[in-house]
């Protein structure tokens, strides 16, 4: 059911529902989108939201306009992208995804530690040694040198990270599928449980997990590539 | 149908306009005289009365220390980032500031912030459009470079206020061209505008699609403009005279302006001519004389425009578009008639650039559109909607000096977020936030914003507190903070220190002052023109004292026009207006014979073969006829 923004008979906004994004454009809690629905929907409701076309309404109004806008905004720009939509739906689930990692930054930058970064357990081998591999370029680069087979190889490491990286998203998009199918069912009135809700929320955690390690990584690569 | 009418201005580094929507297409509105384009000068006279525009000009060169130029450049932006302003251009602060304060410079005997400044020019433009329309103006919609931060658009705010302007919207310069452009060709597709102002450089990509004017990305450069160029021009002069004529003018103010007006002057003839020479006369009588060519020119600006590439290109990154993919690139500012700029911009969009708007007036164009809009629409605008972005991204400090970044720069606004924050020690009832706009890593190296207060948190124990702090970045890109505990529900006060601007009181002051001093000013002119025809009647009397006239008048004649002498030289001195003329008027009628007598002896001395000169007529038949009545309204 969608919130209801503005009043269907007389077009004056309303005060903002205290809803989530999904609900905003009237969506199921699903990962797969019709991108072109959204926009189009998008694009009208600014057209009866955006405080410019409500600028002469009441001061009242005009808030509303603001707020309803800024959630319009807001709600577009996450659900616009997978990867965002994937992680918003987390939160919503009660997955707190980005406190977790941002309380372990804090409290690393607070004790001068280095963050103890969750290795991928199958990646562990793989990024010891690329690491080793980046500190030794750093090392060379310093001096003036570079080893063009050490390049090379540090090349091929950063290519097998990226088809690492596409590898992960397609596995998203499966457990996305699944997500949508168990959905799909609870809206039929089908019974879904608590532990196939927990499975798949917490591969997706997983998976996300891993695709930011492997980007970081990844990004990690490229700076030293392309430091002088 | 506008009651109000809502016009838009362009706030210009160099100059400054207004326009309305005039029918079917906006229309800039012309000045007194006669000019669309209000340079952004402002001067004080030898009154302390504010001049600006075309008038101000002749103030930069004769009495520099009393005028400023560029003031833009200065706006929303604090004592210690414009340290290299100052280097180029003679901003003269105030000695008095303290450090954290609001910066002020002088102007005269007087010292003025950057918003009142830009007041000045606002309401001159306020006034140019009362006296068009013949009804008074209070709304406006001002333009602002979309890479502006939070601190230099909320200096525009305040400015427009300080002039009795209700500024309903701040648009951003490229999309404000846009809209003029958009207006014109009523074509879908996507557009680059690329605006190379006095001080500032914009870059904006917007998808054009059935009225909807959408901003995907922007980037730019505010101290990048025409003015770097002039700068670089004067730059070689003073070290050409300097070396050549072991002169150093650097230090000479009215110097540098007439060499700031020379290279000014070729550097637009350059635009259109193979080359140009400069022929500037120099204090002690010697000339400097230099040719330049085009191709010289061109070599020395290369750096400058240059610098124009690296934001264009993050442009296009963050738009995620490739060159081939710019359907029209649409030129803007002055400084985009200069050819190598144009050369560049069509090397970077692989596209000959839209050059059939007119560079100087398009934004204020385009900001009468929005006014429009905002005003209702009409038929021409009634699917007309801008949908903008943030162009920094807005940041929190958190522990470490990092900064956490809460909304990505290109993010539509209207746009928001929300954070949670918790107290460290039992009992905190404060909780301190640092704001900040910027891509980088550390919170030094992004632009502080604002500092927050967090108060009146109910006494817990640590870490209970739940606090949710929502910031919102509303359609003008200026951000709003509120703040609520949510255990006990409360709101929380939030107090806010902007980095570099002016608190809300100060604003207030500098609203009434500005409203007092249009009525002072003009209290004040008055005051001056009476005291003006007081002086001219006193001269004449003096005159008409040593005239043969004088002794034809009775004891009593000359003891009533004494008294009444004595009493306008006394009221002269003092401010009271009606005094003055009262004073004056008095003396007028009693002098009223001696004036005939003089008329006569003139006349029968004239007649007796004598010139009007020899007979003491005074300076000619323009000049008020001495002791008689003078004609004022």
């Amino acid at each position: 059911m969608r919130a209801l923004h503005f009043c269907e008979a007389c077009g004056k906004v309303q005060p903002p529902a205290p809803v989530d994004y999904f609900s905003f454009f009237g969506l199921p809690r699903k990962l797969n989108l019709d991108i072109a629905a959204v926009e189009k929907d998008f694009y009208e409701l600014s057209r009866k939201l955006h405080p410019d076309l409500n600028a002469r309404a009441g001061s009242q109004e005009q808030e509303w306009s603001l707020q309803q806008s800024s959630l319009l905004n807001d709600a577009h720009r996450t659900l616009k992208d997978p990867i965002k939509r994937t992680e918003y739906l987390l939160k919503l689930e009660g997955v707190e995804l980005e406190e977790q990692s941002k309380t372990a930054t804090e409290q690393a930058r607070s004790t001068g530690e280095v963050k103890k970064q969750i290795v991928p357990p199958d990646l562990l081998e793989e990024v010891f040694e690329l690491n080793m591999q980046l500190e030794e370029l750093r090392m060379q680069k310093k001096m003036g040198e570079d080893d063009p087979a050490l390049i090379e190889e540090i090349g091929r490491q950063k290519l097998g990270l990226e088809r690492k990286h596409e590898a992960l998203l397609q596995e998203l998009q499966g457990q996305w599928k699944m997500w949508d199918g168990m959905i799909q069912r609870e809206q039929n009135g089908q019974p879904v449980s608590e532990e196939e809700r927990k499975y798949l929320r917490d591969n997706m955690v997983d998976l996300l997990n891993r695709r930011n390690y492997i980007r970081n990584l990844a990004r990690d690569v490229n700076e030293v590539l392309e430091s002088d | 149908m506008a009651t109000d009418r809502i016009v838009g201005i362009d706030l210009g580094t160099t100059n400054s306009l207004v326009a309305f929507m005039q029918g079917e297409s906006p229309a800039v509105i012309p000045g007194e005289d006669g000019s669309n384009l209000v340079p952004s000068v402002v001067a004080l006279d030898e009154n302390n009365q504010p001049v600006i525009g075309n008038a101000a000009r002749k103030y930069l060169t004769e009495t520099p220390e009393r005028a400023v130029y560029s003031i833009k450049r200065l706006m929303g932006r604090g004592v210690d980032d414009v340290q290299e302003e100052l280097k180029f251009f003679p901003f003269r602060l105030a000695e008095d500031l303290q450090a954290g304060e609001v910066l002020r410079i002088r102007l005269g005997e007087k010292t003025f912030t950057p918003p009142e400044i830009s007041a000045l020019i606002l309401r001159q433009l306020k006034r140019n459009a009362e006296r068009f329309f013949g009804a008074p103006v209070t709304k406006a919609v001002i333009t602002v470079p979309a890479y502006f931060n939070d601190a230099q658009r909320q200096a525009t705010k305040d400015a427009g206020r300080i002039a009795g302007l209700e500024v309903l919207r701040l648009v951003n310069e490229p999309t404000a061209a846009s809209l003029a452009y958009g207006l014109d060709k009523k074509q879908n597709g996507i557009v680059a505008v690329y605006d190379l102002g006095g001080g500032t450089f914009d870059i904006s990509i917007l998808k054009l699609h059935d009225g909807i004017f959408e901003v995907i990305a922007t980037n730019g450069d505010t101290h990048l403009g025409g003015d770097d160029i002039d700068n670089l021009l004067i730059t070689i002069a003073l070290d050409d005279t300097l070396g050549d004529l072991g002169l150093d003018l650097r230090r000479n103010a009215e110097a540098v302006q007439a060499i700031r007006n020379a290279v000014i002057e070729a550097k637009i003839a350059l635009s259109s001519q193979p080359s140009v020479k400069l022929d500037i006369e120099l204090p002690g009588g010697k000339r400097y004389l230099r040719e330049i060519t085009r191709e010289q020119f061109e070599q020395l600006i290369q750096p400058i425009i240059d610098r124009t590439v690296g934001p264009c290109k993050q442009a296009l990154k963050d738009a995620g578009l490739k060159p081939e993919q710019i359907d029209e690139v649409v030129l803007v500012g002055g400084s985009t008639r200069i050819p190598k700029v144009r050369a560049l911009v069509k090397e970077l969009f692989h596209r000959e650039p839209h050059t059939d708007l007119n560079p100087d007036e398009v934004v204020a164009l385009g900001a009468a559109v929005q006014a429009n809009i905002l005003g209702g629409g009409s038929e021409a605008t009634e699917n007309m909607l801008l949908l903008d972005v943030t162009p920094l991204s807005l940041g929190i400090e958190v522990a470490g000096g990092v900064t956490d970044k809460i909304i990505l720069r290109n993010s539509t606004i209207p746009a928001s977020a929300t954070q949670f924050y918790t107290t460290q020690v039992d009992g905190q009832a404060n909780v301190a936030i640092h704001v900040l706009q910027g891509e980088r890593e550390l919170a030094k190296d992004c632009r502080s914003l604002a500092r927050f207060d967090l108060k009146g948190i109910p006494p817990m124990a640590a870490g209970m507190a739940r606090i949710e702090v929502k910031f919102l970045i509303d359609a003008n890109g200026i951000l709003h903070v509120a703040a609520r505990e949510q255990r006990s529900g409360k709101e929380s006060e939030i107090q806010v220190q902007p980095s570099y601007g002016l608190t809300d009181e100060q604003v207030e002051g500098m609203i009434l002052d500005s409203f007092d001093s249009a009525e002072e000013d003009f209290r004040q002119r008055q005051v001056i023109e009476a005291r003006n025809e007081a002086e001219t009647i006193l001269a004449a009397l003096d005159k008409g004292k040593k005239s043969p006239a004088w002794g034809h008048l009775t004891t009593d004649e000359k003891k009533k026009i004494a008294k009444m002498e004595k009493a306008l030289t006394t009221v002269k001195t003092e401010d009271d207006y009606h005094a003055i003329r009262k004073a004056i008027d008095t003396l007028n009628q009693g002098t009223t014979r001696l004036a005939e007598l003089m008329m006569d002896s003139a006349v029968s001395t004239a007649l007796k073969g004598k010139t009007m000169d020899e007979a003491d007529m005074g300076e000619g038949p323009t000049a008020p006829h001495p002791v008689a009545k003078a004609e004022f309204e």
